[in-house]
C-alpha cells in the first residue's frame, strides 16, 4: 500500500510543478503589460498626438512623426509585398515541380532568417545606391519580412479551397483566369487577409531592419525617399536615453504600439473565425 | 483562352521573379562581405580581435556572446515550455484555464521586441546589478545574464507551442494502454509521452535556439555591447545580431562595413543550418507518426 501512495503523491507534486511552472511563465506579460499601462498613460494625452518629440529637458512632446512614419512604411512594406506574395501564392499552391518545391523550401528559410539581414539586404539594394537613408528602403526590408508570410497563408488557403469547387467553375464553362478570380480567391480571402494582418502585426513592431534604412527623423515625413521615423525606432532612441522626458515619451509610445498590435491580433483572430464558419 | 495564357505568364514570371530575390541575396551578402573574406578568410571566425581603428576583424567574442546567451536562455526557458506543452497538451486540454493560458502565450510572443528590451533595461537590468552588488562582482546589471533572462521569456511562447503540437500526437492508444496498466499520469508523461516525443521536442528546442540565435533588439537593449570575449555570464558583452544593429550606421570604413555585413552572411548561415535540421526532424517525427500510429 505504502508504494501506491508514493505514487500518488509523485503524480499529484508532479501536477502541481507543471500548473504552477505554466502559471509562472505568464506572470512576464502580467508585469510587462502592468509597467507600460502605468508609465505609458501618464504620458499620453491629445497633445501626444499632434505634437512632435521635444528636445531633451523641455517638457511635453509628442509622437506625430512616428505614427506618421510607421503608417508611411507600413504602406510601402504592403504595396511591394501583398501584390508579389498573392500571385507567388497562387504558382506555388497550383504549380507543382521541383522549382516551385525550390520556391516553397526558399520561403521558408527566408520566414526563418533573422530581420537584420533584410534590413542589410535593403541596405545594400536601396541606401547604397541612393546613397542616403530613406523610408523607402525601409520599406523594401519590412516588405522581405511580410514576403514570406503572404505567400505561406495564400498558397495553404487555396490549397484548402474543395477541388470540386474549382470542378464546378470549369464545368459552368469558365477558364482558368475567371476560376481563379471569382471562385479561389474569394473563398480564400478570409485566410489571405489574415496572413497578411499578421505580417502586418509583425512588421509594425520591427525595428533592428529599419536602424540603417528608414533611419529615424525627428521631424514629420511623407516622402518616401526621405528617412523617416517609426514608432519601435523612436522606443529605442529614446529609451536608451538618458533624458526623463524622452523616457516618458518612449512609454506612451511603447503603450501605444502594444495596442496596436494586440487591436491587429484580436482583429485577426475575428476575421479567421467568421471565415472558418463560412 | 488567351488570357488564360497571359495568366499563366504571370505566374510564371513572379515565380522566377520570386527566384531572382533569392539569388539576389547570396550575390549581394557574399559581394558585401568580399573585402572582408579576402582579408580574414575563415580566421573572421576565429579571431577574438575586433577593432575599427587597427582595421582587425574577427568575430569570435559575438559568436561566443550568441551561443553563450541562447543556450542559457533555453535552458532557463525549458521547464516553462514543457510545463505549458504539458498542460495544454496532456492536463487541461480543453475549458476555461487552457483558453486562458494559450490566449496569454499567444499574447506574449505578440509584444515587439523592442518592448521586451524596454522592458528589461528598466525592470531586469536594476535588479540584476543588486544581484551583483551582493554577490561582489562587477555590478554592471547589463550583460549576459540579463539577456540571456529577456530572451527565456521572449523564446517561452514559441518553445511551447512546438512542444505542444508535438506532444499532441502521441497516439492516444498508447497513453490509454499506460493508464489500463495501472500508471499514474505522471507515469505516462515520464515513460510514454517524452521518450515517444524526444526527437520531435529536441527539434523544437533546436528552432527554438535558431529564434534566440537571430534576436536582435531586446538583446541589444540589455547585453552592454562590450567587444570582447565574454569572462563571466555577468560579463557585458555582443551578439552578431547586436554588433551589427549598433555599428553598421556608424562604419565609415569599407573594410568595418564588409566585416558587419559579413556577420550578416555567417547569422545567415548559421540560422539556416539550424532551421533546416530542426524543420528536417520534424518533418521525419510526424512522417513516424503517420506510419505507427
Amino acid at each position: 500500500m505504502k508504494e501506491l501512495q508514493v505514487k500518488i503523491l509523485k503524480d499529484k507534486i508532479f501536477k502541481v510543478l507543471i500548473v504552477s511552472l505554466s502559471l509562472i511563465s505568464v506572470i512576464p506579460l502580467f508585469i510587462i503589460l502592468f509597467q507600460i499601462f502605468k508609465n505609458g498613460i501618464k504620458a499620453i494625452n491629445f497633445e501626444f498626438f499632434v505634437s512632435l518629440p521635444k528636445p531633451p529637458g523641455e517638457e511635453a512632446g509628442g509622437i506625430l512623426n512616428a505614427l506618421l512614419g510607421t503608417i508611411l512604411l507600413l504602406i510601402i512594406a504592403l504595396i511591394f509585398s501583398v501584390p508579389l506574395g498573392i500571385i507567388t501564392g497562387i504558382f506555388i499552391a497550383e504549380t507543382r515541380n521541383k522549382f516551385t518545391d525550390f520556391l516553397r523550401d526558399f520561403v521558408n528559410v527566408l520566414q526563418g532568417l533573422p530581420s537584420i539581414v533584410m534590413g542589410i539586404l535593403a541596405y545594400l539594394w536601396v541606401v547604397k545606391p541612393m546613397g542616403h537613408f530613406s523610408a523607402l528602403s525601409g520599406g523594401v526590408a519590412l516588405s522581405l519580412m511580410m514576403l514570406p508570410l503572404v505567400i505561406k497563408s495564400t498558397e495553404e488557403t487555396i490549397k484548402m479551397v474543395p477541388f470540386s469547387l474549382k470542378e464546378a467553375s470549369y464545368a459552368l464553362g469558365a477558364n482558368y483566369v475567371s476560376t481563379i478570380f471569382r471562385v479561389i480567391l474569394p473563398a480564400s480571402i478570409g485566410g489571405i487577409m489574415s496572413g497578411i494582418l499578421i505580417g502586418v502585426s509583425r512588421i509594425a513592431g520591427e525595428t533592428a531592419p529599419l536602424l540603417f534604412t528608414a533611419f529615424g527623423n525627428p521631424f514629420i515625413n511623407m516622402n518616401p525617399l526621405k528617412p523617416v521615423e517609426s514608432l519601435p525606432l523612436l522606443i529605442f532612441k529614446y529609451a536608451m536615453s538618458p533624458y526623463e522626458n524622452w523616457q516618458r515619451i518612449a512609454w506612451g509610445a511603447s503603450l501605444i504600439l502594444i495596442l496596436m498590435v494586440l487591436f491587429l491580433n484580436i482583429f485577426t483572430n475575428i476575421i479567421i473565425e467568421k471565415w472558418k464558419k463560412s | 483562352m488567351k488570357t488564360d495564357k497571359i495568366f499563366k505568364g504571370i505566374l510564371w514570371i513572379s515565380g522566377l521573379f520570386l527566384f531572382f530575390i533569392f539569388l539576389l541575396i547570396f550575390i549581394s551578402l557574399f559581394k558585401g562581405s568580399f573585402l572582408s573574406i579576402k582579408s580574414f578568410g575563415l580566421g573572421f571566425l576565429f579571431s577574438k580581435e575586433w577593432n575599427p581603428v587597427t582595421e582587425k576583424f574577427g568575430m569570435l567574442p559575438f559568436l561566443a556572446g550568441t551561443l553563450i546567451t541562447s543556450i542559457i536562455a533555453l535552458l532557463i526557458s525549458l521547464p516553462f515550455s514543457l510545463s505549458i506543452a504539458l498542460f495544454l497538451g496532456e492536463y487541461f486540454k480543453t475549458g476555461f484555464i487552457s483558453k486562458f493560458l494559450s490566449y496569454t502565450t499567444d499574447l506574449l510572443a505578440g509584444i515587439p521586441s523592442v518592448i521586451y528590451g524596454f522592458w528589461g533595461l528598466y525592470l531586469l537590468v536594476p535588479l540584476i546589478r543588486k544581484l551583483e552588488i551582493k554577490l561582489h562582482v562587477t555590478p554592471y546589471g547589463v550583460g549576459i545574464l540579463t539577456a540571456s533572462l529577456v530572451l527565456a521569456v521572449m523564446i517561452i511562447p514559441y518553445a511551447s507551442s512546438i512542444a505542444r503540437e508535438i506532444i499532441k500526437l502521441v497516439p492516444g492508444d498508447l497513453i490509454e494502454a499506460g493508464y489500463s496498466l495501472g500508471a499514474t499520469r505522471y507515469e505516462v508523461v515520464k515513460k510514454i509521452v517524452i521518450p515517444y516525443s524526444a526527437s520531435g521536442i529536441f527539434a523544437g528546442l533546436l528552432l527554438s535556439f535558431g529564434r534566440a540565435f537571430g534576436e536582435i533588439m531586446a538583446v541589444t537593449m540589455v547585453i552592454g555591447n562590450f567587444n570582447f570575449l565574454p569572462k563571466s555570464i555577468f560579463s557585458p558583452a555582443n551578439t552578431m545580431a547586436s554588433v551589427i544593429a549598433n555599428e553598421f550606421t556608424e562604419a565609415v570604413k569599407d573594410i568595418h562595413l564588409s566585416s558587419l555585413i559579413h556577420i550578416g552572411l555567417w547569422l545567415f548561415i548559421i540560422t539556416f543550418l539550424i532551421n533546416f535540421v530542426g524543420n528536417i526532424v520534424i518533418k521525419k517525427f510526424k512522417v513516424n507518426e503517420r506510419i505507427t500510429g
